[in-house]
């Protein structure tokens, strides 16, 4: 359905070129639920804007395709681009609070959506956005409000049934739990994977929290410098992380479940986009780095339905052992 | 053990709806009940933890412990200090014991303000240190001590030239710089990444063991405060609804509120599906409410004496309260 191929986004700064996006390539299916992981500025809310074409004015693509339904659509003129938007394409976006426009009803801002796309009578989206709130499970009346006269997890939902108005084909959603408290981030992703379950497009999910995708998606990206350093099936990556960096993710994670272990952050910061390192992107942080890594760039090599962005792939079973003691991530290389 | 802090039947009104010409504010039954008659204690060496969702009164629990605000009623005592109505010169005596560690790096250091003055700032406010030297030496001990090495790296760098993790670490050797016996730190690790939050939440783990603090951590994600502390309170609605041991509290769940919080919880195991059948509605505002149970609206367990009257705590076992009718 979606299917990106050596996507390179970079924006212009004064002090040179930032690459937000490097050479990212997935495809997503029909039915497919994609959750994009990685750390604030590693690239993932660029990504999505440019399949809107919303990046902001110093962005641009440097090159790659993004072919929906086999049609390139950094291609698309305006016109074209305006129609796909909200019809084909939705998005969910961060901060559900500011989304919405505070001088206008809620009820109103959905009808615009809709008769915007569609040839319908007002009265006709009215009673459209009435059956949109009821699945989400917002009161009908509440369509009359204000935004500010709903909670946070309200405008959550009213959000997420304004991007399913037109029945779009592919949902984006960024961040659509992260400003939520813990009972209304599980009301609302209940709520999206029942929705999902009689829905036939897709959903690309963007977040920064493994446990909510662990929830909802049923593929993983996990990005890392403006790579997505590891792709595949989420019980794969869940149980069996390739990457160095996925190995390190789940590390730092603290449950409420299990055996309390200690929590082990990868040491260092993320990488200078402006100037990455020349080999590996995680190289300065890898604790199993080697000469060829801080020199060459990894390709992409299979791992079952996915792939994987690392050197050592060979000797993960090993280095997954390592991973696991605290030892390993306090510098040194093994 | 020695307690360090102990808070007792604590509260804090907010008037609300006061217009003008309006003086019905004054009248305590329109209130905002913010802290609605909490009481916990915290040892020497004991880091306490508050978890509870936004609006439940944690925020306003730690502002009252730093005497940021004043209490509507209640004792608050801090190192054997009643801070609920402090002179100048107590209060500044005060600050020096108990320090806090907020929530944004971004925005509580300031943004003109090198390391080594941010860090100097309190050294000058208490006469710690005779000669520049002297706090120089002081501060640079305190850097190592966050994780932050060398010193000299960091003691002239601004807040911009320095990452979210690096940022809040600077907050904590600010906070730990007056040698204090208690310290606050409101949802410390809420802004930073996975990957650096592990090393804040370890730190924050060794400097308050090595100095043997009291402290008390607040955060909205149960499973940090699983990760550092030794005793847990779980806060709805202005009340302390459960608080006991940790593990305990985690393992029994004995109020409804605490089960449905934690079965909410995201697991990161695809299996353990989140289940919300514990809980109904969304949280009521705390303005309107005289009897009965603040949980009672949303509780699945909720039963005729529920509406009418407020449980009082119960011990269900050793220092484990609940206050919940279930429990007799």
């Amino acid at each position: 359905m979606l299917d990106i191929k050596n996507l390179k986004i970079y924006y212009n700064i004064s002090e040179g070129c930032v690459k937000a996006v490097d050479n990212v390539s997935f495809q997503l299916h029909r039915g497919d639920i994609l959750g994009i992981v990685g750390e604030s500025g590693c690239g993932k809310t660029t990504l999505i804007k440019s399949l809107l074409k919303i990046l902001p004015s110093n962005g641009y693509i440097h090159g790659g395709t993004a072919n929906y339904k086999g049609e390139d659509i950094f291609k698309m003129d305006y016109s074209r681009i305006q129609k796909l938007r909200w019809k084909e394409i939705s998005i969910i976006s961060q901060s559900a609070m500011n989304a919405l426009d505070p001088v206008y009803r809620v009820g109103d801002q959905i009808v615009e959506a809709i008769t915007e796309h569609e040839k319908i009578k007002k009265e006709k989206a009215f009673k459209k956005a009435e059956k949109l709130f009821d699945l989400v499970g917002v009161n009908r009346r509440r369509l009359k409000d204000y935004p500010h006269q709903y909670s946070g997890g309200m405008k959550q939902r009213a959000v997420i049934a304004m991007a399913l108005a037109l029945n779009p084909e592919i949902i984006i959603a960024d961040e659509p739990t992260t400003a939520l408290d813990v009972i209304v981030q599980a009301q609302i992703l209940q709520r999206i994977n029942e929705l999902l379950e009689n829905y036939r497009g897709s959903m690309i999910m963007v977040t920064h929290d493994i446990s909510v995708i662990a929830q909802t998606c049923n593929k993983v990206a996990v990005m890392y410098g403006g790579k997505i350093v590891e792709f595949g099936d989420k019980r794969r990556i869940v149980a069996r992380p390739c990457h160095p960096y996925t190995l390190g993710l789940k590390n730092a994670f603290p449950s409420i479940t299990g055996e309390k272990k200690s929590l082990i952050s990868i040491p260092g910061n993320p990488p200078d986009l402006l100037v990455p390192p020349r080999g590996c992107i995680f190289a300065p942080r890898c604790p199993f780095v080697k000469e060829i890594c801080r020199n060459k760039s990894p390709l992409p090599e299979k791992v079952e339905e996915g792939y994987v962005l690392c050197h050592r792939l060979g000797e993960v079973e090993k280095l997954r052992l390592y991973a696991e003691k605290e030892k390993t991530w306090l510098r040194s290389s093994i | 053990m020695e307690n360090i802090v102990t808070v007792k039947h604590l509260k804090k009104y907010f008037r609300s709806g006061k217009t003008l010409f309006d003086n019905s504010g004054q009248n305590l039954q329109n209130c905002l009940k913010a802290v609605d008659g909490v009481s916990f204690t915290i040892d020497k060496g004991e880091t306490f933890g508050l978890a509870g969702e936004s609006g439940c009164g944690k925020t306003t629990t730690a502002k009252l412990l730093m005497g940021l605000y004043k209490p509507t009623t209640g004792k608050l005592m801090c190192n054997g200090m009643d801070i609920s109505n402090l002179k100048n010169k107590e209060m500044k005596l005060f600050r020096r014991n108990a320090q806090m560690i907020f929530q944004d790096p971004y925005e509580s250091l300031n943004p003109r303000f090198r390391v080594k003055e941010t860090l100097k700032e309190p050294l000058i406010i208490h006469g710690i240190g005779k000669s520049d030297d002297e706090k120089l030496e002081i501060i640079k001990n305190i850097l190592e001590d966050v994780g932050l090495n060398p010193p000299e790296n960091f003691v002239n760098r601004f807040p911009h030239e320095m990452s979210g993790g690096q940022r809040q670490r600077i907050a904590i050797a600010r906070a730990l710089i007056l040698k204090p016996v208690f310290i606050v730190a409101d949802e410390p690790v809420s802004m930073l990444d996975v990957s650096i939050r592990a090393g804040v939440l370890n730190l924050l783990k060794k400097a308050t063991s090595k100095r043997n603090l009291a402290s008390l951590f607040i955060s909205h994600d149960i499973s940090l405060i699983r990760y550092l502390c030794d005793k847990t309170a779980i806060m709805y609605l202005g009340r302390i609804v459960e608080t006991g041991e940790t593990e305990k509290v985690i393992k029994k769940k004995y109020h409804p509120y605490t089960e449905a919080l934690l079965e909410a919880v995201p697991s990161i195991n695809p299996d353990n599906k989140i289940n919300l059948s514990k809980i109904k509605g969304e949280v009521t505002n705390s303005v309107n409410f005289t009897e009965g149970c603040r949980f009672y609206p949303r509780c699945t367990k909720a039963m005729k004496i529920c509406e009418e009257i407020s449980p009082k705590p119960v011990e269900v076992e050793k220092n484990h309260w609940v206050e919940c009718h279930l429990y007799k």
